[in-house]
């Protein structure tokens, strides 16, 4: 069938994808204020299906989120909690490896570790939590640390960034996630997210990591105080630095949570907004190789239904997911292998266990 | 080979041309989600051409949860020395309440409780329509088949009674999958399908409009979808008696049935399917009940242009497991936010 579009301004974005003609600032916000719903994931199914065919990939994965003390305390955010608050935590080498053993009979492939700003760790801990973890668990991969925490290793360490990060890939960092991004904008940086690093710091931080051969992915955090044009502003920002390092390789657009945050007047995203962000992101992130469909935030029917709509990743099983949570996501805390197959199956896509770097895994 | 069948199938759909079972299920089968969505959405604008979504504020009302048709895929039922009947005054209060809250409507429908007899249904209309202006949309199928059996009447005997004491229209469930060997396994002693078409004709040969439904996901294949797609196309050819289809998935919680749950995708699948096949009926109701909000919002731009009912009240599918909750705020925030108006409608689809 040919596609024939109920918004026509759709008609020109499709041929420039057609011929390869890389959309502009007006292409995205237009994809974004478009109604014609089929009509974007149209096109963004098309990308996504030269760039991967029928194929859609998950990880089995397991969370590890080591402290929730943070000095930033963003507005946006429900984890992070003060030091000696009731609920707060960190965990120690012990801890860290008594979760890990509990779950050494699953296919773990990768792990995620992310964790606050706390001022109570010195840099070894970040150094022995990777050597543990690479102990423990030598065959999965570590994708850890936000740029975020990135900032704050290297002020704490002394060290140059270059050189913080080399410490920490020699410790055993092999990826790192592209949490910590939010918007790449002042003004909703100053409103939202003050003390936490600004948009110029966050891109230098990823180039040098780039630069030192590790991977990231990217992310941005949708659904807020945002404007359209902001959205598309922060793509461009990551599609610019792509071409100039190639280091990102999924994109993931976060579904912002309002419940136990100080912005907790903000009615949840909906459906149309989170399949607008995948196809957005889909085709403006032309250098981007995989999308993900984040299935924690925008709920597991509708990451399915995303794959039709740009994303060709599910992300992982995730043992115990934490932070959106507590923010009231009402997804699952986890996925079974099983399941993830199935939905994806039932998708119509054939599904790819892979590791970090997106290598297919043969299923044990 | 088959792709030159299925664009011979989607020109006939694009000239909105009646499409036959085989080519249904072709076209359910093999061709992509989002082709197959464009094809019901175009279908969708052609019989509404406005950007209008419609629900209805109503309230489920179950007069009893006694049962004796035992289906598999319940969890809602009792036997009768567990059960409840509900009494004149918490009616009256519920109803009250719905109309308090902008209702128009209510959705009366119990089981098939073997200690009732036509008097107690006949006598709980009358007292409604003695004490409130609102619409009555009750007895799905099986239970009017029930109380026919058991009263020694026929079908159509029984819907006039029931009409003269007040009932305005009936709901189309009960249907689950209109084939005889699926009902048997899952719904031994609930209607057959020959029955359930029977009640509806004899329900739109006396003036009364009913809605349908189909329940999927259980133990039926495809071909029994577009069967029963098929069989509720004839009756409405015949009749014109049905004003919406709603298709809704299994919710296997609480239930005998060890089946997967199916997926948002298949839900989707099918409602697009539904809103290609059935063109004989107006409308499409999404099911936020079963598939919760992001992907009733979702079903907008897949057939559907109605979102059924606020539920002040829902028991049935919530007893399964099942507890999304959607305010009539929520409802309009769904449909104003995917680039719809919202109106409010009644039963008949009229806009209020």
């Amino acid at each position: 069938m040919n596609i024939s579009f109920l918004d026509e301004r759709l008609e020109s974005i499709y041929l420039k994808v057609k011929e390869g003609s890389r959309l502009s600032k007006e292409d995205g916000i237009c994809i974004y204020d478009t109604q014609d719903l089929l009509g974007i994931g149209h096109i963004a199914n098309y990308v996504r299906y030269n760039l991967h065919g029928n194929k859609a990939f998950y990880v089995n994965n397991q969370h590890l989120n080591y402290t929730n003390i943070c000095k930033n305390r963003c507005r946006f955010c429900a984890y992070a909690k003060d030091d000696g608050e009731k609920g707060s935590y960190v965990w120690s080498m012990e801890e860290i490896e008594k979760r890990l053993m509990d779950k050494i009979e699953e296919p773990v492939a990768e792990l995620h570790i992310v964790g606050g700003l706390n001022e109570n760790l010195s840099f070894e801990y970040f150094i022995d939590l990777l050597k543990t973890v690479k102990r423990v668990r030598p065959e999965a991969s570590i994708k850890a640390f936000t740029c975020v925490e990135i900032d704050y290793l290297s002020n704490l360490s002394g060290l140059s960034l270059e050189e913080t990060v080399h410490q920490l890939k020699e410790a055993g960092l092999e990826m790192m996630p592209g949490g910590g991004a939010e918007v790449l904008n002042t003004r909703i940086h100053d409103a939202l997210f003050p003390k936490k690093i600004g948009h110029d710091r966050w891109l230098e931080i990823v180039r040098t990591v780039h630069k030192a051969g590790i991977k990231t992915n990217a992310t941005m955090l949708y659904g807020h105080i945002e404007t359209l044009e902001e959205r598309v502003d922060h793509l461009i920002a990551l599609r610019d630095l792509q071409d100039e390092t190639n280091g990102f390789t999924a994109f993931i657009p976060l579904a912002f949570h309002s419940q136990n945050t100080q912005l907790s007047h903000l009615p949840s995203t909906t459906a149309m907004d989170d399949l607008k962000n995948v196809a957005a992101a889909r085709l403006m992130l032309d250098n981007f190789p995989h999308i993900k469909a984040y299935w924690v935030m925008i709920g597991e029917s509708l990451a399915q239904v995303a794959l039709n709509f740009g994303a060709d990743d599910l992300d992982g099983t995730i043992i115990e997911e934490r932070i959106t949570h507590t923010a009231g996501a009402k997804s699952a805390k986890g996925l079974t292998q099983d399941l993830m197959e199935e939905m994806i199956r039932s998708a119509g896509f054939e599904p790819v266990q892979r590791d970090s770097f997106y290598n297919p895994i043969q299923s044990k | 080979m088959y792709m030159s069948n299925i664009n011979k199938i989607i020109k006939k759909i694009e000239e909105n041309q009646r499409i036959d079972h085989k080519e249904a299920l072709n076209l359910y089968q093999n061709i992509d989600l989002l082709t197959l969505a464009t094809l019901a959405n175009r279908r969708r604008f052609f019989l509404h051409p406005q950007k209008v979504i419609t629900y209805v504020v109503d309230r489920n009302i179950n007069y009893t949860n006694v049962c004796v048709s035992g289906c598999r895929f319940c969890a809602f039922y009792q036997i009768p020395e567990k059960g409840y009947i509900i009494s004149k005054q918490e009616l009256g209060e519920k109803i009250q309440e719905t109309i308090d809250l902008g209702g128009t409507q209510i959705l009366l429908q119990g089981g098939m409780h073997p200690d009732l007899e036509l008097e107690f249904y006949v006598e709980m209309l009358a007292f409604i329509k003695e004490k409130f202006d609102i619409h009555v949309h009750g007895f799905s199928p099986p239970e009017i088949d029930f109380i026919a059996k058991k009263s020694n009447l026929s079908v159509a005997k029984i819907i006039s009674i029931l009409k003269k004491a007040g009932l305005a229209s009936i709901p189309g469930g009960g249907a689950e999958i209109l084939d005889d060997d699926i009902r048997q396994k899952v719904s031994p002693n609930k209607c057959l399908s020959k029955q359930w078409l029977e009640v509806m004709r004899q329900a739109h040969l006396q003036g009364m409009k009913s809605s349908a439904t189909m329940m999927f996901g259980h133990l039926e294949q495809d071909y029994h979808i577009i069967s029963h797609l098929e069989k509720i196309r004839s009756l409405q050819d015949e009749t014109r008696g049905f004003t919406a289809f709603i298709p809704w998935t299994f919710q296997p919680g609480n239930t005998k049935i060890n089946v997967k749950k199916k997926t948002s995708v298949e839900y989707l699948r099918v409602l697009a399917l539904s809103r290609i096949f059935l063109d004989n009926i107006d409308n499409i109701q999404a099911s936020w009940v079963t598939q919760g909000d992001k992907i009733a919002q979702t079903a907008l731009f897949f057939g559907a242009n109605d979102m059924g009912s606020t539920m002040i009240e829902e028991n049935v599918v919530a007893s399964a497991g099942v507890d999304f909750m959607l305010s009539e705020t929520q409802l309009k925030h769904l449909i104003t936010t995917a680039g719809f108006e919202s109106r409010q409608r009644d039963c008949y689809y009229n806009l209020l």
